[in-house]
């Protein structure tokens, strides 16, 4: 993942305050360094700075999206000549109901992440916010470390958890008549607990980033609010949440976004089983790509992801766009 | 009793209750990590045994040793450190190479550029990793650590980052070195980046992490087990029909997180600061 907008407020670049108008004509007008030098020396040394990552970023993404979008409309397969057939791998993903239940099970799967992960964070955060709390850096180091930990390697010791002979947490919730059976077997169950393991991982995160917000929120505010007699839910409801709002689009967009890229826990537990219920889009994408070699479908499948993802961020920064022209015109 | 005792006794009480909740909370999040420490060390009898126990009774290595029988474990840790080491390196020299141009450099399409970075920050690997996999194919990189490590030798959001930072270091340093005939190579290894240490700590912590941890990108390129990381190694004792030894797999599982835990131990406080500032995921 790999959304670079600050949380809380909005990026923005700092703009200078005063512009020296540009001298007319010259091009070897003076830069911000205020300097005139060569222009050629500095074009070599641009070019030098920039050429070995945009090498790495012109081969490793601009020509793979170029590329991804072309083979969507081809039967390709790794073997042979690749044959261009229009819109039907798009049609496959509509008409194959197998294609098609990874796509129900990634927006169900992103429904159950987004609000449980968003909701415990906020819950965490506000926890962890409170002055009456001791000891709270060492909670949010203990409840962000999970962040540090691969998915792949977490989702192990869950499964190992939730085993139904040897699982410890099988055994204890056993003891208190809830019986999760063989729940990575269950078809109603499988679903929610990877979800949840996906939450147990990101959850550190988000609260992060909902706790910087909360100490970003004005004291005085609160005073005042307390002050005026605001109980503890009135201020809450009417100062906290509302000075979070830039929080809230922010992590909605980045937890949904996460969601859609579902992937290691999946493999790890599933393999999309059972009975294909948890077989999300990037499973379809390694499995139709990569062991059953359909190229075509797999980049069309791909395509949907990019296309979706895209606007999700467009979304976002129309968003904060919108909240910045706001707070100026204020 | 006057009301200001019971104020307090009433703000004792609450914490007290705040303090509950949040070593339940941390107890939950706990649980798979002590499953893990405590799995590694128990005798096999121990990990299958009915009712299943926190805690082992006898302390055993059989875990780590038996390891590197059912998986080429050394060389997998090999891989790890090579693949997540040099992906971290060279991100970070390429990544503030270029956004070194792009915060101190004026020159033409510089904008255009940005903007260019930007936008590709919003595609997800995933959706690439068909194509992705043809390049590296074509070049023969597969199951190669140059297969493994050049795609992700630059990448968007690194060189955003630190072109970011860069545009908050004060300019009078390296305009007073430029004004001495400094090149800008001078300028950039002498002034800029040694200013630059904690944003370069952080990206690289959370570049090392990112593909330490990564499993998807390891399952596709590589696919002889000799040349995979020891996330996409532990992997190859799981799925579905057969009995999956977990004694064994929690020994690997504990090797594989025990030095990122260490390593955000050490700098947590910066690490978790830099991620709630920029949203750093």
């Amino acid at each position: 993942m790999n959304i670079g907008t600050k949380p809380g407020t909005p990026q923005r670049q700092a703009k200078p305050a005063y512009r020296p108008p540009r001298p007319l004509g010259g091009r070897r007008r003076p830069d911000h360094t205020g300097q005139t030098g060569p222009r050629l020396r500095r074009g070599g040394s641009v070019l030098a700075f920039m050429l070995p990552a945009l090498l790495v970023l012109l081969v490793f993404v601009a020509w793979p999206i170029v590329s991804v979008l072309r083979l969507s409309f081809t039967d390709a397969s790794g073997f042979g000549q690749a044959h261009w057939i229009g819109l039907d791998n798009y049609r496959r993903i509509i008409e194959d109901p197998k294609v098609f239940d990874a796509l129900q099970n990634t927006v169900q799967y992103t429904v159950l992440f987004t609000p449980v992960t968003i909701g415990l964070a906020l819950a965490l955060a506000l926890l962890l916010n409170s002055p009456r709390l001791p000891f709270r850096g060492l909670f949010r180091t203990a409840l962000f470390l999970p962040f540090m930990i691969s998915l792949a390697v977490g989702s192990i010791a869950w499964s190992y958890l939730i085993d139904p002979q040897r699982g410890l947490l099988t055994y204890w919730l056993s003891a208190v008549h809830i019986e999760l059976g063989d729940a990575l077997q269950d078809p109603h169950l499988a679903m929610p607990a990877v979800v949840a393991v996906a939450v147990w991982k990101n959850l550190g995160f988000y609260m992060v980033i909902y706790l910087a917000a909360l100490q970003d929120i004005p004291k005085s505010l609160l005073e005042a609010a307390e002050m005026d007699g605001a109980g503890a839910w009135a201020r809450f409801r009417h100062i906290t949440l509302p000075q979070l709002a830039n929080t809230h689009a922010f992590v909605l967009i980045f937890a949904m976004i996460t969601a859609l890229q579902a992937f290691d826990q999946i493999y790890v537990m599933t393999q999309g089983g059972p009975y294909g219920s948890t077989q999300t889009v990037v499973m379809e994408i390694y499995d139709t790509g990569f062991k059953r070699l359909d190229l075509g479908l797999a980049s069309a499948l791909s395509n949907l992801l990019l296309i979706t993802i895209l606007l999700l961020s467009l979304a976002q920064f129309a968003f904060f766009r919108r909240r910045e022209a706001d707070v100026e015109a204020s | 009793m006057t009301a200001a005792s019971n104020t307090v006794k009433a703000r004792r009480r609450s914490s007290f209750g705040l303090l509950v909740l949040a070593l339940i909370a941390t107890v939950i999040v706990f649980l798979p990590l002590v499953i893990v420490l405590c799995t590694a060390f128990k005798p096999v009898s121990e990990v299958n045994a009915y009712p299943p126990t926190l805690l082992p009774s006898s302390f055993t290595w059989r875990n780590f040793q038996q390891i590197a029988t059912q998986l080429p474990f050394a060389r997998l840790i090999l891989n790890s450190v090579v693949f997540a080491g040099g992906v971290t390196l060279f991100a970070l020299v390429f990544d503030s190479l270029a956004a070194y141009a792009l915060a101190r450099i004026n020159f033409a399409g510089r904008r255009v550029l940005l903007i260019a970075i930007v936008a590709s920050l919003m595609v997800p690997f995933q959706a690439t990793l068909i194509p992705v996999y043809q390049v590296v194919s074509h070049l023969g990189w597969v199951n190669t650590y140059a297969g493994l490590i050049a795609p992700r030798a630059a990448d968007a959001f690194g060189i955003f980052f630190l072109r970011q930072f860069f545009l908050a270091l004060p300019r009078d340093l390296d305009n007073a070195a430029r004004i001495d005939g400094a090149s800008e190579l001078r300028v950039f290894l002498q002034i800029v980046l040694p200013n630059a240490r904690p944003a370069l700590l952080t990206l690289g912590l959370f570049t090392f992490v990112n593909n330490w941890n990564d499993l998807l990108w390891p399952l596709v390129f590589t696919t002889d087990r000799t040349m995979g990381t020891l996330t996409s190694g532990l992997t190859l004792l799981t799925g579905p029909g057969g009995i999956i030894p977990y004694g064994v797999m929690m020994a690997g599982s504990l090797v594989a997180i025990l030095p990122l835990v260490i390593a955000f131990v050490l700098v947590q406080r910066r690490f978790i600061t830099g991620i709630a500032t920029t949203g750093l995921k």
